[in-house]
């Protein structure tokens, strides 16, 4: 290390991480571990399989909270979705309470900022409230972003007084029933506040994997219990970033910095369901100008899966070309995909070059590679729809 | 027969004018779940340091480098059909070329099995 590089942030569960065998790695500014024991590929298949438990803390986990109307009424809600929507094109206003809903901050090109998830709480005397969880990378970016541009409008409470622990995979649900019977039955993006062991939590039905799961709100102080006991559970192992990577990759899900940057648009990284009806209409978020034109005309370049035809993983940077040799896109997230048994990537191309079952080529070691672009997910979304 | 060891944990396992070539347990548990290798043709020659075969894992690729100079005359296929043999068995049936050596001189620099051990600690 170089005296000018700062020192690695340790997370409240780093002693916990080193207890278990996690292989730690910088990451975000953080030491977190990349994988357990188990190694990457066991615990992705495990995560899929039965129940993994997460260390995200690295996450921006923060409250903003209106400061023009009093907080718990619906007008307080409208206010502080008034704030927020300022900056995102999502819905929020109509948001219900306790539901969830991913979206993006953009910049005033239309470009992503980052993407985040934004919950409306579900208590009356707490509208007025949203609760926000940033990507690590950028957290202080967008923290900056809200102070700067809802001032006067909103407060912002970071709470870096809490860790988030995500615990995904099918009996994820199974696990946490038994500390919070409400977990089981609750719907998928939505939240619930609750105690585990006197404890309060936040516990949204959400998660970074395409499993069923829940990101757990957890008081520094008592994380590491909380960890502890979701561990003793026979089927929950704890799981690195290597796993949380190609899990989120096999089911199709951006990395920010990696597949969404500040020059690509909603539109472009394909995921306009991000952008909510009335706003579609309405306009009113930053760029709405060229994100609605996009939405019109289609953008010139798309966000796609890539499944080479061979054995090889394209990794980020990879080259795209046409099948007749000619260069339309770059991959920017790449690997193996345990559960799919190959190689899996996506990247963007050219519109012309986007639908699914298109011959293209990988540059891979300066070799030509046969793909084709497929559609994502690669593995298909096993989210709670209720019983 | 002599064993050898580089600084990029690859064993060579000398007999007569061939060296065999693989990657150490080291080198595998390093690496993690291997999930693609590959390999030079036969017939094709090297010098030593040259990228020369390679073998990924699901996070990350990683070039192998030639240990010494020479000819490719096998290479494994097993290791090519069934990558995780390479995380089973490294330092045995997992290994991955086999060089005819054109500078048996460049043997003299590599490390031995106890300088091995000490230099991964």
């Amino acid at each position: 290390m170089t005296a000018t590089e700062p020192e690695l942030k340790q997370l409240p569960l780093s002693a916990l991480h080193v207890e278990l065998g996690g292989k730690m790695v910088p990451f975000s500014g953080y030491e977190m571990p990349v994988h357990f024991p188990l190694g990457v590929m066991k615990e992705h298949l495990h995560v899929r399989e039965k129940a993994g438990l997460f260390d995200v803390s690295h996450m921006g986990v923060c409250f903003l909270k209106t400061t023009e109307v009093a907080t718990g009424t619906e007008q307080a809600h409208l206010a502080i979705a008034d704030a927020i929507e300022s900056l995102v094109p999502g819905e929020i206003r109509k948001l219900k309470p306790g539901r969830s809903r991913y979206s993006v901050f953009l910049n005033a090109e239309g470009g992503v900022l980052d993407d985040l998830m934004i919950t409306r709480p579900r208590e009356d005397e707490n509208q007025g409230w949203l609760f926000l969880v940033v990507n690590a990378a950028v957290k202080a970016q967008d923290f900056d972003l809200m102070q700067k541009k809802l001032a006067g409008k909103a407060e912002l409470e970071i709470a870096d007084n809490r860790s988030l622990l995500a615990l995904q995979g099918p009996t994820a649900s199974r696990v946490l029933a038994k500390h919070v019977l409400a977990a089981e039955t609750m719907p998928f993006m939505s939240t619930l506040t609750a105690e585990i062991k006197g404890s309060p939590v936040v516990i949204n039905r959400c998660g970074y994997t395409g499993e069923d799961g829940y990101e757990i709100c957890v008081l520094n102080k008592d994380v590491e219990d909380i960890a502890r006991l979701l561990l003793d559970d026979p089927d929950v192992e704890p799981i690195g970033l290597g796993a949380r990577d190609s899990l989120r990759l096999e089911c199709g899900l951006c990395l920010y910095g990696h597949d969404m940057n500040a020059e690509i648009t909603p539109v472009e990284a394909n995921i306009t369901f991000a952008i909510g009806k009335r706003r579609r209409e309405e306009g009113g978020f930053p760029g709405a100008e060229r994100i609605l034109g996009q939405m019109q005309a289609g953008p010139e370049t798309l966000r796609v899966g890539i499944k080479p035809s061979g054995r090889a993983p394209a990794r980020e940077g990879t080259e795209i070309q046409s099948a007749s040799g000619e260069k339309i896109g770059e991959i920017t997230s790449g690997g193996f995909g345990p559960t799919f048994e190959g190689p899996v990537a996506m990247g963007y191309v050219n519109r012309t070059h986007a639908d699914t079952g298109t011959e293209v080529q990988l540059i891979i070691r300066g070799k030509a590679v046969p793909a084709e672009v497929a559609d994502l997910p690669f593995v298909p979304q096993n989210y709670y729809r209720g019983k | 027969m002599t064993l050898k060891y580089t600084e990029d944990h690859e064993w060579v396992l000398i007999e007569g004018d061939v060296a065999t070539v693989g990657i150490t347990a080291h080198a595998a548990e390093q690496l993690g779940d291997v999930v693609f290798v590959e390999l030079p043709d036969t017939g094709k020659s090297f010098a030593q340091n040259d990228d020369m075969a390679v073998v990924e894992s699901v996070k990350a690729a990683s070039d192998v480098y030639a240990p010494i100079s020479g000819e490719i005359v096998a290479a494994n296929a097993d290791i090519v059909d069934e990558p995780a043999k390479v995380n089973e068995d490294p330092a045995g049936t997992a290994w991955f070329v086999k060089i005819r050596l054109s500078n048996r001189s460049e043997l003299d620099a590599l490390m031995d099995e106890a300088a091995y051990k000490e230099f991964i600690g």
